[in-house]
């Protein structure tokens, strides 16, 4: 009887692992379907575009429709400006968050605890609401459409501060007095012991700021005027909008839209864990 | 304590230390700054100032380029309360929070509580579902455009199959919202699941294991200890999920531009505009104020009843 109802037990939780992978499977693809559909675009004759009931794969691969994309928009300027933008923009960030979580875990001072309140205190006012007063500063110190009008107002740092101060504070005390004994200063106590010894965080904020920085859109937006200036979402938002008279084939907009999203593709593939990891790590104590 | 007579010497010395010792402290205390320094100044030039600004633009009229502003008074208020536009765009924006506490975060429940299972390749089916999130949303807006296409697009095969016209997805009033709403939802799937996988990783497997010893169901132990235990998880997904409704922007922006007549645009979208392509900026700030004091609300009572409504394990 007893052995009956266990066996039965273990029939159930069979069924029902059968039944998780079937609705997960489905998931799966419902969320996979649109890449795939884009990739295939991508590759596409016109005649295997403009068709019903869809083609699924192209009888060719047309790799010169990434030529013509390529050719619609300055993309290989996007691709620098957002380059530049990134990796500076993400340095300074990283930079910024290490010497205040430091400051705030390893100097002792009166206006610590009040410093880290303010900085706190800063999450609560959404990127939003600061659009319009940050374009009027940026006009005002000639910043549209320059490098340091795209990085700088978004440099400072909540998140990556709180994440650093939490990894500094649990080292322990002693490492940086013995260094300290040896006459070492702070920058060395910060680049030489504190950093390396959180470096999975640090990689974990770095590619987090990374992939938010190259994918910001709203600002970019905002701070640039001139084709030259644009980053790469603000000039494929341009290529879909100035497509106004459908003269842009889909296949060639699918074509532009992998090649921007081929470097996240990869990144994504290489550190797929460590990117999760960042992501629920700054909903959860962010 | 012992009174140590002072010898000129001693004297001294003890200035000597003294000054040493608030040599040191100054340096230490200039450290300090020079550290913290730069995070300070941004947040207050980009963040805190802003705040400042915004409010007070908010009762005046100015056009970004005019030197001077024009104080208002509650005039942009008064326009927002009787600004047909503005309240679509409330509605809207209402419509895709509501989406995201009814579709989204359930089936972001009911995936994460599957996956949780330990099924073969879970890794890789978590991968998939998240890969949206950290997709570019103007190409990801893109490639949805192409899909609502209602004659070549993907999404037609579907709705063939049972007999449906398409309709046109982007181009009319009854649909727009709803194709910016299942981008929206396609997008953010991935994020909500991961959130609650986390969450669903920090219950106690001793309940589980007890409760199964008592013969308890799968879903008696989803019902009366994943649920109840995931509830905080659950809360904050959806406050976060109501917040970001409030900052779509990019995916109407591009999918629809906000159109036609609005019946797609969101609150973030119409702030821009007014802002940004008509040079509104009182009224703009004034759109921000509002919003500002939106988030503030819903944070607040995230704070003040998740003790209350939440089981906190």
């Amino acid at each position: 009887m007893k052995s009956l109802s266990l066996q039965n037990t273990r029939w159930a939780h069979r069924l029902g692992t059968a039944v998780a992978l079937v609705v997960v499977t489905i998931a799966a693809i419902l969320i996979g379907i649109p890449f795939f559909w884009m990739v295939t675009t991508a590759f596409k004759d016109w005649k295997e575009v403009m068709i019903f009931p869809p083609v699924w794969i192209p009888a060719k691969l047309q790799w010169e429709n990434f030529v013509i994309a390529w050719q619609q928009e300055p993309f290989g300027r996007y691709y620098i400006n957002s380059t530049i933008t990134m990796v500076t923009g993400t340095v300074a960030e990283v930079l910024i968050a290490a010497f205040s979580a430091y400051a705030l875990s390893r100097i002792e001072n009166r206006f610590r605890e009040i410093a880290f309140m303010v900085i706190l205190a800063a999450m609560m006012i959404p990127g939003q609401m600061t659009l319009i007063p940050n374009y009027v500063t940026a006009y005002r110190l000639g910043w549209i459409d320059t490098y340091q009008g795209l990085v700088i107002p978004s440099i400072s740092s909540v998140f990556g501060t709180f994440l650093l101060r939490q990894a500094f504070r649990s080292m322990s005390p002693e490492i940086f007095d013995a260094a300290k004994i040896d006459g070492a200063g702070h920058l060395y106590c910060l680049f030489g012991i504190a950093m390396p010894l959180a470096a999975p965080v640090v990689a974990t904020l770095t590619l987090y700021l990374a992939t938010a920085k190259w994918n910001h859109y709203l600002w970019p937006l905002i701070v640039t005027n001139t084709r030259n200036m644009r980053t790469l979402p603000v000039g494929l938002a341009w290529m879909a909008r100035e497509d106004a008279y459908g003269d842009v084939g889909e296949q060639h907009k699918m074509a532009a839209v992998l090649l921007v999203l081929i470097p996240m593709f990869i990144l994504y593939f290489l550190a797929q864990e460590r990117l999760v990891e960042g992501i629920s790590a700054g909903a959860l104590k962010g | 304590m012992k009174v140590i007579p002072r010898s000129s010497e001693s004297r001294g010395q003890a200035t000597l230390r003294k000054r040493g010792l608030s040599r040191r402290h100054l340096r230490e205390a200039l450290t300090f700054w020079a550290f913290v320094g730069p995070n300070l100044f941004l947040f207050g030039v980009f963040t805190f100032w802003p705040l400042i600004a915004s409010g007070s633009w908010s009762f005046t009229k100015w056009d970004l380029i005019s030197p001077t502003k024009d104080f208002v008074g509650l005039e942009n208020y008064q326009r927002m309360i009787a600004d047909p536009i503005f309240w679509r765009v409330v509605r809207n924006t209402l419509w895709v929070a509501a989406s995201a506490i009814v579709i989204k975060v359930p089936l972001a429940l009911v995936l994460a509580v599957l996956l949780n299972r330990r099924l073969p390749g879970s890794k890789l089916y978590r991968a998939i579902i998240f890969s949206p999130t950290f997709t570019n949303s103007v190409a990801i807006a893109m490639v949805w455009s192409w899909i609502f296409d209602p004659f070549y697009g993907l999404l037609r095969a579907p709705l063939d199959l049972v007999g449906l016209t398409s309709p046109d997805w982007l181009l009319d009033m009854r649909w727009s919202l709803v194709a910016v709403i299942i981008v929206l939802t396609w997008q953010g799937l991935g994020y909500s699941m991961v959130i609650f996988l986390a969450g669903l990783q920090s219950i106690p497997a001793v309940l589980y294991e007890a409760a199964k010893v008592d013969g308890a169901s799968e879903w008696a132990l989803f019902r009366h200890i994943t649920l109840p235990m995931i509830s905080p998880t659950t809360f904050f997904v959806m406050v976060t999920s109501v917040i970001g409704a409030l900052k779509v922007f990019a995916i109407p922006d591009v999918l629809t531009d906000g159109g036609p007549l609005y019946s797609s645009s969101t609150y973030l979208l119409y702030l821009y505009e007014n802002a940004f392509n008509w040079f509104r900026v009182g009224y703009g700030s004034a759109l921000a104020v509002v919003l500002f004091f939106f988030i503030l609300l819903v944070t607040f009572i995230q704070n003040r009843f998740s003790q209350r409504w939440v089981h906190y394990g």
